[in-house]
């Protein structure tokens, strides 16, 4: 068995144990933290499949930033888990249908050879291919115009969830820093010239 | 060096090399693990020596002086001290994610070192996507915080925990963008590649090497680079993840003996990465200042611990950050340079007065 092999029945049975354990832990931040192993996984299967921009980008993005602010919000919230667990009978039906379609269309990928899926070009990597680098040549020339249009998606997502989120309350008493850093002296101090205090003589104290 | 070892093993082993064969890459691998992991770990403890005898002379005191020679045993006191006390569990934690929260602190901390170079065909993996490595494993270190904040189940590590997620996630942002800028300059993702595409330039040619490494023509993206680099390992000022007065250690309340170790190696070791990262990225790594002295690994080690000793004297120099005051600093005034900044690296790169050519 070539050592690739066995990696990848490490990496799939990892993965396949992590992704039952999601939806069977019974804390939601297990179940957060098994699904950051099967992310963790997939990225190690992705890069067998010698898709290395693809994996180590999904290490960084899902594992590194997506599901770190996933685990903030679970960890905040005060979940009744027996009442998370009610509707579980009642949603069954919705879910087996779902996961059948899922179910479905893995099959078709999979069982790709009688649908004709398998005719797709040799590969012929030099050795020096960089999947990185020939990622970056398609997106940013054949496909520039998708890519921008899809970014600037994401903007207006980014500001609109700032924009629905963000409210001014009117007792707010926070500072801006810049303006406590632009702060100088005399706007907080004023400085006074007056004559100075002379002392009496020692002599005209001393008869007091 | 490998061609080497094998002949060498070949003779000393005779017929019994057969066997040894199906195992030599992985065999070969652990040895090169072992080799840089080693080292790194005695640069830790003798990094906390150094810091604390740094700060002391900053603040006119002597440091530590009583264990040894001139104090030199008293990071392996200390080392000892915590290997030999009981890690205690509390009665409410979750006891096994309690156990992996320091391990996940420390495994990324390690496990980045395999695509660092340290002189020209000196590293472990020189893997196309370096950087992306780089970025991705660092991304994962902060899963060890956030795991032991919670699992510890009390409310200064909960503390420690949120801060530390909201404050790593900000600085990796400004992070990547500023390394994008060295990306674009040095048109590679390969470190060995980044580090020779420093070599070349106007300045290089008269001799003068160092101004032709990237911190000139990147200069904010260096200052950024460094300031972040402080920020995501959590470090004074912006250590308000364990800021002591505030919230006792944060994540690191209810670990005692070698779980606390574990917290503090993985500390030191992301200092001594952040700062090869910084000297791999922005001082040319392995090469030397001058035209006509030869490069080395030893350059590399000079750049490392000049940028360690950076990071100790703000630690004396400087109070701590309020928290609003870091996020504005990293959202409000550092992603606004870097998106700047990787505008005029691209027109600059593709005007006439381009440097990269």
């Amino acid at each position: 068995m070539e050592f690739k092999t066995l990696l990848f029945y490490i990496f799939s049975t990892i993965t396949v144990i992590a992704a039952l354990r999601v939806i069977t832990a019974k804390n939601p931040v297990h179940a957060v933290l098994f699904l950051v192993l099967a992310f963790f996984n997939v990225a190690g299967l992705w890069m067998l499949l010698q898709a290395e921009f693809l994996s180590l980008a999904l290490v960084m993005v899902y594992v590194g930033a997506v599901m770190v602010l996933f685990l903030f919000v679970v960890m905040m919230l005060d979940i009744n888990i027996e009442r998370v667990r009610a509707g579980f009978w009642a949603n069954l039906p919705l879910g087996i249908v779902v996961g059948g379609l899922l179910a479905a269309e893995m099959a078709m990928v999979l069982s790709g050879k009688y649908f004709g899926l398998a005719n797709l070009p040799p590969q012929n990597l030099p050795a020096n291919y960089s999947n990185t680098k020939e990622l970056a040549r398609v997106l940013f020339t054949d496909y520039a115009y998708p890519f921008e249009i899809a970014s600037v998606i994401l903007l207006v997502a980014i500001i609109v969830a700032v924009m629905l989120t963000l409210r001014r309350r009117k007792d707010n008493k926070a500072m801006h820093s810049s303006d406590q850093i632009a702060v100088k002296a005399k706007d907080r101090m004023r400085l006074v010239k007056m004559a100075p205090e002379v002392e009496l003589p020692a002599s005209q104290g001393d008869k007091a | 060096m490998e061609t080497m070892v094998v002949s060498f093993l070949q003779g000393a082993l005779g017929s019994n090399w057969d066997t040894v064969k199906p195992v030599w890459p992985l065999v070969w691998t652990l040895a090169k693990i072992v080799l840089i992991l080693a080292p790194l770990m005695l640069s830790v403890a003798y990094l906390t020596f150094w810091e604390r005898k740094v700060i002391g002379w900053m603040q006119v005191r002597i440091g530590p002086n009583r264990v040894g020679p001139w104090g030199l045993l008293q990071p392996i006191a200390d080392g000892m001290k915590l290997f030999f006390k009981e890690v205690l569990f509390p009665a409410a934690a979750d006891k096994k994610l309690f156990v992996l929260g320091p391990i996940m602190a420390i495994a990324p901390a390690l496990a980045a070192w395999a695509v660092i170079p340290f002189a020209p065909g000196w590293v472990v993996a020189n893997i196309d996507a370096g950087v992306l490595y780089l970025l991705a494993v660092s991304s994962v270190g902060v899963y060890g915080i956030i795991i032991a904040g919670w699992a510890s189940n009390s409310k200064y590590p909960m503390f420690g925990a949120m801060r530390a997620s909201a404050q790593m996630i900000s600085y990796e942002v400004s992070m990547g963008l500023g390394l994008i800028c060295v990306l674009m300059v040095s048109n590679s993702l390969n470190l060995s590649e980044i580090v020779m595409a420093q070599s070349k330039g106007r300045f290089a040619s008269y001799g003068f090497d160092f101004l032709s490494w990237n911190w000139l023509p990147l200069l904010p993206m260096f200052g950024v680079y460094l300031i972040s680099g402080v920020a995501e390992t959590n470090r004074a000022p912006f250590d308000v993840v364990e800021g002591e007065s505030e919230i006792v250690a944060g994540h690191m309340v209810e670990y005692s003996g070698m779980a606390f170790a574990m917290f503090f190696l993985a500390e030191y070791a992301n200092m001594i990465l952040i700062s090869a990262m910084t000297s791999i990225f922005f001082l040319g790594g392995w090469l030397s200042p001058l035209g006509f002295i030869p490069d080395g690994f030893h350059w590399l080690a000079a750049k490392i611990a000049a940028i360690l000793f950076f990071f100790l004297w703000i630690r004396a120099t400087f109070p701590r950050y309020r928290y609003d005051q870091l996020m504005r600093l990293g959202w409000k005034v550092f992603v606004p340079l870097t998106l700047i900044w990787i505008l005029v690296t691209g027109v600059w790169m593709m005007s006439p007065l381009s440097i990269w050519k």
